[in-house]
């Protein structure tokens, strides 16, 4: 199908888009990759009087080191994200989940800022996004206001963003010390939404024990899920399989409430759940380890 | 830098510079079949997740099914028609896919050469497992793929002139 007829708006700068937004409302809608809302669009599910295309915006496409963290535009390419070195070195988990997203033809064009927005908790960017404990800019016209990446999720394809408000920029810390990170997932064929993924980060003391262990699920729930407890399971004590093993079922059974789909069954999802995890735990601690040594 | 009717945008298709005026819901897919005449694009799915409409904008391919043709404005585009050096000569990856019977009805083969055409250029050595992944956002409903494979290792290695 093709879609409804639309007033296009194509600002340049930052101030103009906000104003075009607060002046249209609820009425309007932001285009950034238009690798979501143009699909929704052509399937007339919306409907958007005015569409205010960001792409010609300056300003909005970088990434920028900052006291040893990221900060990076909302335009960002995700192809972009996958080729930064910058990105490579100071979050390495950002740079490996990336590639996971659909296909290359997909990401040349779909943005950070657009995935966060769009928020499916079947997406990659927003569970890597709390696993960095990333800080969120969104701006409006005369103000802008700095929210954190866990907050920022508030439901089933929901988020804090108010209709004008723009999300302009990720703030990621930098890396935690001794760290190391990994990111897995199981999709039926590459590029499709995974049927779960896990994004694992770990840091280690100077004696070779745990210091802080993230644990974050994309497609379990209406949000990315965060399993504090199993990570608990982990900090304190030296990695070994066995804690390993218990972090991985307690967050698999306890932290998680999966809706199943004609794939897989939340049975089925909370199976992958365990696998996937003590997979990334055991890759994220062999990586803090190579940096510790 | 506002309109509802038309607005006037200009791009390069296969090194030709066309000016038109669109509606601002026109897809760059339809704008290329409609407008222009292209029809080697096709448009399967309008969602994108066939990849037959996948053409280059500025050398990377993009799914031209998500993409308002006025986005497209002062941008370079190829399609399939601007991949054969000349009417009698096919370009290698054309070539190959006939040869090793990578098409039977041609639907989706304008989009898995777009595809790939860059992906050559990037990855002059792919294994099979790279080829594989790099057809991955690409359906064809007649081939079952493994000619498709077969074409893309023949033409990498006629390109890199190690086959002939
Ligand atoms: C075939 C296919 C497969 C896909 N597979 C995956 C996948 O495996 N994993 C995955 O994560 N994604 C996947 N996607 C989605 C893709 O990653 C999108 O790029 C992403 O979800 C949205 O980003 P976008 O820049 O394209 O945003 P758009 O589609 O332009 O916008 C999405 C929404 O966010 C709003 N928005 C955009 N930018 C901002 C901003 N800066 N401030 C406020 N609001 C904003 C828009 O108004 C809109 O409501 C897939 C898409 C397709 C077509
Ligand atoms: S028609 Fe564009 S991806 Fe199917
Ligand atoms: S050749 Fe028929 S769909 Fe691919």
């Amino acid at each position: 199908m093709k879609p409804a007829p639309f007033e296009y708006l194509a600002p340049e700068t930052l101030d103009s888009a906000l104003e075009a937004l607060a002046r249209h409302g609820g009425e309007a809608k932001l285009l950034a990759g238009g690798q979501s809302l143009i699909p929704v669009m052509n399937f007339r599910l919306a409907q958007p009087a005015v569409l205010i295309d960001l792409n010609r915006v300056q300003g909005l496409d970088y990434v920028r080191e900052d006291g040893g963290g990221l900060r990076i535009g909302a335009m960002t390419r995700q192809r972009t994200l996958e080729r930064d070195p910058l990105v490579a070195a100071l979050a390495p988990l950002l740079a490996e989940a990336v590639p996971c997203i659909a296909h290359p033809q997909i990401r040349n064009r779909g943005t950070l800022g657009g995935s966060l927005a769009h928020a499916d908790a079947r997406a990659e960017l927003p569970a890597v996004a709390v696993a960095l404990r990333a800080r969120l800019c969104l701006r409006r016209s005369g103000g802008e206001r700095w929210v954190e990446a866990r907050d920022f999720f508030s439901g089933l394809m929901s988020t804090l963003l108010e209709p004008e408000e723009i999300l302009v920029e990720v703030a990621l810390p930098p890396p935690m010390p001794r760290s190391g990170w990994a990111f897995v997932e199981e999709a039926r064929r590459h590029g499709d939404y995974a049927q779960v993924g896990v994004a694992a980060g770990v840091s280690l003391d100077e004696a070779g024990r745990c210091r802080e262990a993230r644990l974050l699920y994309l497609s379990v729930g209406d949000r990315p899920v965060e399993a504090r407890e199993a990570a608990r399971l982990l900090e304190g004590s030296v990695p070994s399989a066995e804690a390993i093993a218990a972090a991985a079922e307690k967050a698999s059974r306890d932290e998680m409430d999966p809706t199943g789909d004609i794939h897989a069954s939340p049975a089925f999802k909370r199976h992958l759940a365990r696998v996937l995890t003590g997979r990334a735990l055991r890759r994220a601690f062999a990586r803090a380890q190579g940096e510790a040594a | 830098m506002m309109a509802q009717g038309g607005i006037p945008i200009q791009v390069t298709v296969n090194g030709k510079s066309h000016a038109r005026t669109v509606e601002p819901r026109l897809l760059l897919s339809d704008f290329l079949r409609h407008d222009l005449g292209l029809t080697g694009t096709h448009v399967g799915c309008e969602h994108g997740v066939c990849g037959a409409c996948t053409i280059l904008v500025d050398g990377e391919p993009v799914r031209s099914c998500l993409m308002f043709a006025v986005q497209a404005d002062g941008r370079e585009l190829s399609t399939v028609e601007g991949l054969a050096p000349g009417p009698e000569q096919l370009h290698p990856l054309q070539q190959a896919f006939w040869e090793c019977h990578g098409l039977q009805c041609g639907f989706c083969t304008p989009g898995f050469l777009m595809t790939l055409v860059p992906f050559l250029e990037q990855n002059p050595h792919p294994t099979e497992d790279e080829i594989r992944h790099a057809l991955s956002g690409n359906l064809c409903r007649c081939t079952g793929y493994q000619h498709i494979v077969d074409a893309v290792l023949l033409a990498a290695a006629r390109m890199r002139g190690e086959a002939r």
